[in-house]
């Protein structure tokens, strides 16, 4: 373990990705605390420009620009972080199972995932979203939905790879059963690559989640967030372009930080493991 | 390893060919299965809709007499799968049934925004395919230098980064606070075709442009890099052929299959971004009248729109999918030996243990 954290912090983009997205968390758990006025309270003029009392001035209601940029990152950032973690477990199995099995089972799964993944993905959620309402745990679900395709396909392809290996054949020829193959045999090394699944889906859910706020399909008004602050004050863009520039460079640190990181892993990843023949197949 | 290439090649090579049409119309087959179970899917979602049409169509002051009598007039009261047959029978003609909003034909106004959305894919395949594959094979061949390594940073940055924060960014940086030079809104002249358009045109081009290029370009870069470690490269340098030839002729052609599906993928990618690029630039195409669509639960707008947006991905899956076989002689090939002597893959296999 402290191989790969060593090899993955030797990098100068990791440690950037780190902090910057260390910062948006931190920014995004702490920030409330640290407003100095409710994110809901008018308190200066529409579209003010920042001044003593506020340093992003106001927004298109005369609201504290620098206040709802604190409060408004906690359900990106939970949303982000429940939809990828909650997709990579059953996506896992899932693909390890039709990986394994390499029969019809195999083939409905692949198929399975071609019916999911022919629909673009905020297209799912916004069909979903629009059906059923936008209550928050749903919107996750259906975010988990379109990413568990790209988890099954995953693990599916490097269990085909790793079930060839003479350690699997062994196990299956001393009669293991199936269960302890996929758990002992075959999760431990898939396991690397689906990490680094988790931070590219968490780069998505991120993209996802904003855009559907900005979208209008988020949460719901007066509560701030970064992605309905920026459609809230887009009109206002030629006037007081701080209250669309805050939300904009904060969700950006986010997405850019959570991919330099899994980038970092990938890297980091095949320098540990150079090439194995399988992978490629 | 030779053991397990081995496996691996007749395992593809048996699925692929017992012969070539065999697997075309598999693989038709499988595409058409798809695009099935992704209209019921359609179907079904908006069969979920809290509200009902025939409420949403007459108004808050209909009697409940007059609801049910539309009801049996829209079909509403027949079970659900009739309902799908029907529908799906008269979406295979075009026919979407009326919009609940603007009582016009869904399938001709999804029609007239769907020439606005295929202008600006079309700038945008025009500029990001070919900008994307040439500049891969470049950084290939300058693997590591500094160009490279600049470049290849700046690809992570704006694949990182969401559609609308790019877009965003560009309206901030050329059309409000550090330049002004173009419109931060598209609004088209609906009289006029939107090519001849291109002032506002460019913005949502740049931005889909910068969101879908990095990934194609990043694909096409690795693909090279692996084509140029070969065994058939380091002999076509042996023999002394020139690095341009060993480039174009002998790399290209192999790295094409991965660059082919990349671009099927780039498909999704283009149609999702679509929906946000023209809600940020208020570009009249498919994704905003999806957005609108929604907003008033407009049915069958809803259902036109994803049906015809997941068909093109299913369809364009499909092509890439075909192209591959084509342009991959290996997969063209019938597995028993002997039949076809002389082709690449045979050659391969003989000169392997065995």
């Amino acid at each position: 373990m402290s191989r790969v954290s060593h090899s993955l912090l030797a990098q100068p983009q990791v440690r950037l990705g780190v902090t910057l997205t260390a910062l948006v968390l931190i920014l995004a758990m702490i920030g409330p605390a640290l407003a100095p006025v409710s994110p809901q309270s008018m308190v200066g003029p529409s579209y003010g420009p920042p001044g003593p009392g506020a340093m992003l001035g106001y927004d298109y209601l005369g609201r504290d620009v620098w206040s709802r940029l604190l409060h408004g990152g906690r359900s990106v950032v939970w949303m982000s972080f429940a939809a990828s973690a909650l997709a990579l477990l059953p996506g896992a199995i899932i693909g390890m199972v039709a990986g394994f099995s390499r029969r019809r089972l195999d083939h409905a799964v692949v198929w399975a995932t071609d019916v999911l993944l022919a629909f673009p993905d905020l297209i799912l959620v916004l069909l979903v979203v629009s059906m059923l309402g936008r209550q928050p745990w749903l919107i996750v679900l259906t975010a988990t939905i379109s990413f568990l395709p790209g988890v099954i396909r995953l693990a599916r392809g490097l269990t085909l790879g790793i079930s060839s290996q003479e350690y699997v054949e062994a196990a299956r020829l001393m009669g293991y059963p199936y269960r302890q193959i996929i758990v002992h045999e075959i999760l431990p090394n898939i396991a690397p690559p689906l990490l680094v699944q988790f931070g590219i889906m968490l780069t998505w859910a991120i993209a996802i989640f904003s855009v559907l706020s900005f979208l209008g399909y988020g949460v719901a008004p007066p509560t701030a967030d970064w992605g309905l602050m920026i459609s809230e004050n887009r009109t206002g863009l030629m006037i007081q372009p701080h209250a669309v520039i805050a939300p904009v460079v904060m969700i950006g640190f986010f997405a850019l930080g959570t991919n330099l990181i899994a980038e970092g892993a990938s890297r980091a990843k095949a320098r540990i493991k150079p090439r194995r023949s399988a992978a490629r197949a | 390893m030779s053991d397990e290439t081995e496996g691996v090649l007749s395992r593809t090579q048996r699925f692929a060919v017992p012969s070539w049409l065999y697997w075309l119309s598999a693989r038709l087959a499988a595409g058409l299965a798809t695009a099935l179970a992704v209209s019921i899917l359609v179907f079904g979602a908006t069969q979920a809709l809290p509200s009902d049409p025939a409420r949403v169509i007459l108004g808050p002051d209909a009697t409940e007499q007059s609801i049910q009598t539309l009801r049996r007039q829209l079909g509403l009261d027949r079970p659900l799968p009739e309902q799908y047959v029907h529908w799906a029978g008269r979406a295979l003609m075009g026919d979407f049934g009326r919009s609940l909003e603007s009582d016009q034909p869904a399938g001709q106004l999804v029609a007239e925004r769907f020439g606005n959305s295929a202008a600006l894919m079309i700038y945008v395949l025009l500029l990001a395919v070919p900008s994307a594959f040439l500049g891969g094979i470049a950084l290939a061949v300058r693997r590591d230098s500094l160009l490279d390594h600049w470049l290849m940073n700046l690809v992570i940055l704006l694949k990182a980064l969401p559609a609308f924060v790019i877009g965003i960014g560009l309206i901030l940086l050329l059309s409000t606070t550090v330049f002004r030079i173009l419109p931060a809104v598209s609004l088209l002249n609906p009289a006029v075709s939107p090519f001849l358009q291109p002032l506002c045109l460019i913005l949502p081009t740049l931005t889909l442009v910068l969101t879908i290029a990095p990934v194609l370009l990043r694909q096409v870069r690795t693909a090279m890099i692996e084509a140029l470690q070969t065994e058939y490269v380091a002999a076509a340098r042996l023999r002394g052929i020139s690095e341009r030839r060993i480039v174009w002729r002998h790399a290209v052609p192999n790295a094409l299959v991965p660059v082919i599906q990349g671009i099927a993928l780039m498909s999704r990618l283009l149609l999702g971004g679509a929906v946000i690029v023209e809600a940020v630039f208020s570009y009249p195409g498919i994704g905003n009248a999806l957005n609108s669509a929604i907003e008033v639960r407009d049915v069958p707008v809803i259902q036109a729109i994803t049906l015809i947006m997941a068909a093109s991905v299913v369809t364009i899956n499909l092509l890439a999918d075909i192209l591959t076989v084509l342009v991959t002689p290996k997969l063209r090939t019938p597995t028993n030996a002997g039949s076809h002597p002389g082709t690449r893959a045979q050659l391969k296999l003989k000169a392997g243990p065995t």
